[in-house]
């Protein structure tokens, strides 16, 4: 059953899926990348510097694009009301759709950061510690996607407020993942990971409850 | 013979108005009841209680069995084509892609397998969401508002799965404005618990 709800989610999700546009983020992402080095001259060392906190800005943008067909579709549409009259848990279907929606946009997140790290000159090392930061932290930005979608399905300016919500949500991320550019000893990188685990454990429970209080609206 | 399906006391309250309160269902295997009153009156809130989405204000739910419902949401994703659309429900319900596609037959969707469900009318949504109930084979059926959208023809189907389900030991609430032919279905006024 678990695999039949991922299969579900994936095709909506995926790139050229059914809810349509999962590339568009990835196109955003490269785009940020490339206005980048316009934005300040092509000052190579500047841009070598500054890049890897570049590219984390523009993951946590790309982020924030999908967030309105995450799960307020499927709560008007009642999917969630069919799904519990069948015994299935909200915390288990928003379980399901948080890896869902990490497989949509963190490994070609990952695969657009070469080439975006070549358009900004970044070094070798500089380019692993993004990646390795990248890889600890999308999984917790995925788990803040879901949570602020399932918070803000039922409201109807929903979608401006989910990026707004955004932003600070995961400052957290941004701060110990970019951080560890600065400071490359892998503690930075550590603490990214603990707090996305954090927030992948508490999300299904969270957006499970928003899920519920909105029936209630 | 024991209920299937036992509401006691039920008083729901939507915001600051009490919509309906004292009210007590009890249905047996074969049993069916219809909701009927005005729209607004607390049809609707009525089944999400006895679907267990809603809470009661006050008073219990009790269930022996397993429950299936269908209201104004389909929940069928629009830009699937139907047929995929509903072998999601049916797989989840493990009822098999040749039992669906016997439902679909007839319920008169055979030839619109590969139309994507936004291009389908209110009606043939409504009887694709018949078919997805048919697959759940649930012995509870609550069906709000089941003619909504649907024609003559339709409206007779209806009907006489109803009937079929309550002959194979099934039981049914049918919340409904509209007139329905239910035999022998005690008939429930909401407006006689108003509060």
């Amino acid at each position: 059953m678990i695999g039949r709800l991922l299969l579900r989610d994936c095709m909506l999700l995926m790139p050229g899926g059914r809810r349509g546009g999962a590339l568009l983020p990835l196109l955003f992402f490269l785009a940020v990348a490339m206005i980048y080095p316009f934005a300040v001259g092509p000052d190579a060392p500047l841009l070598a510097r500054t890049g890897g906190g570049v590219i984390w800005v523009a993951a946590l943008l790309a982020a924030i694009l999908p967030l309105d067909r995450l799960v307020a579709p499927d709560l008007q549409e009642g999917v969630f009301d069919q799904l519990a009259v069948r015994g299935v848990a909200e915390e288990l279907a928003i379980a399901v759709r948080m890896l869902a929606h990490w497989l949509s946009f963190a490994p070609l997140l990952l695969i657009a950061t070469l080439p975006a790290a070549a358009l900004l000159g970044l070094e070798q090392e500089t380019l692993r510690t993004v990646l390795l930061g990248l890889l600890a932290g999308t999984p917790g930005l995925a788990a803040i996607g879901v949570l602020i979608a399932a918070l803000t399905a039922s409201l109807r300016s929903g979608a401006a407020l989910a990026g707004l919500l955004l932003i600070p949500l995961s400052v957290p991320i941004l701060i110990f993942g970019a951080g560890a550019l600065a400071r490359p000893d892998g503690g930075g990188l550590a603490f990214a990971a603990a707090i996305s685990l954090l927030l992948v454990a508490v999300t299904p429970f969270a957006a499970g409850a928003a899920i519920r209080a909105a029936r209630e609206g | 013979m024991q209920a299937m399906l036992a509401a006691r006391d039920l008083a729901c309250r939507r915001g600051e108005r009490l919509l309906f309160r004292g009210l007590s269902l009890s249905l047996s295997p074969g049993e069916a009841c219809h909701v009927a009153g005005p729209n607004g009156i607390g049809k609707t809130s009525l089944i999400r209680i006895l679907a267990g989405l809603l809470r009661p204000f006050h008073g219990s739910v009790e269930c022996r069995a397993s429950l299936a419902l269908l209201d104004e949401r389909h929940a069928l994703d629009p830009q699937v084509p139907l047929e995929r659309a509903l072998a999601f429900w049916s797989e989840l319900d493990r009822s098999g892609a040749a039992l669906m596609a016997a439902h679909r037959e007839r319920l008169g969707l055979a030839e619109l397998a590969d139309v994507p469900v936004r291009y389908l009318s209110t009606g043939q949504r409504k009887r694709a969401a018949l078919a997805r109930l048919l697959g759940q084979r649930a012995p509870v059926w609550l069906l709000d508002e089941p003619l909504n959208g649907l024609d003559t023809a339709g409206t007779e189907l209806v009907e006489t799965l109803i009937g079929e389900h309550r002959a194979a030991g099934g039981t049914c609430v049918v919340a409904s404005h509209q007139p329905i032919r239910l035999a022998g279905a005690t008939r429930v006024e909401i407006a006689d618990f108003a509060a």
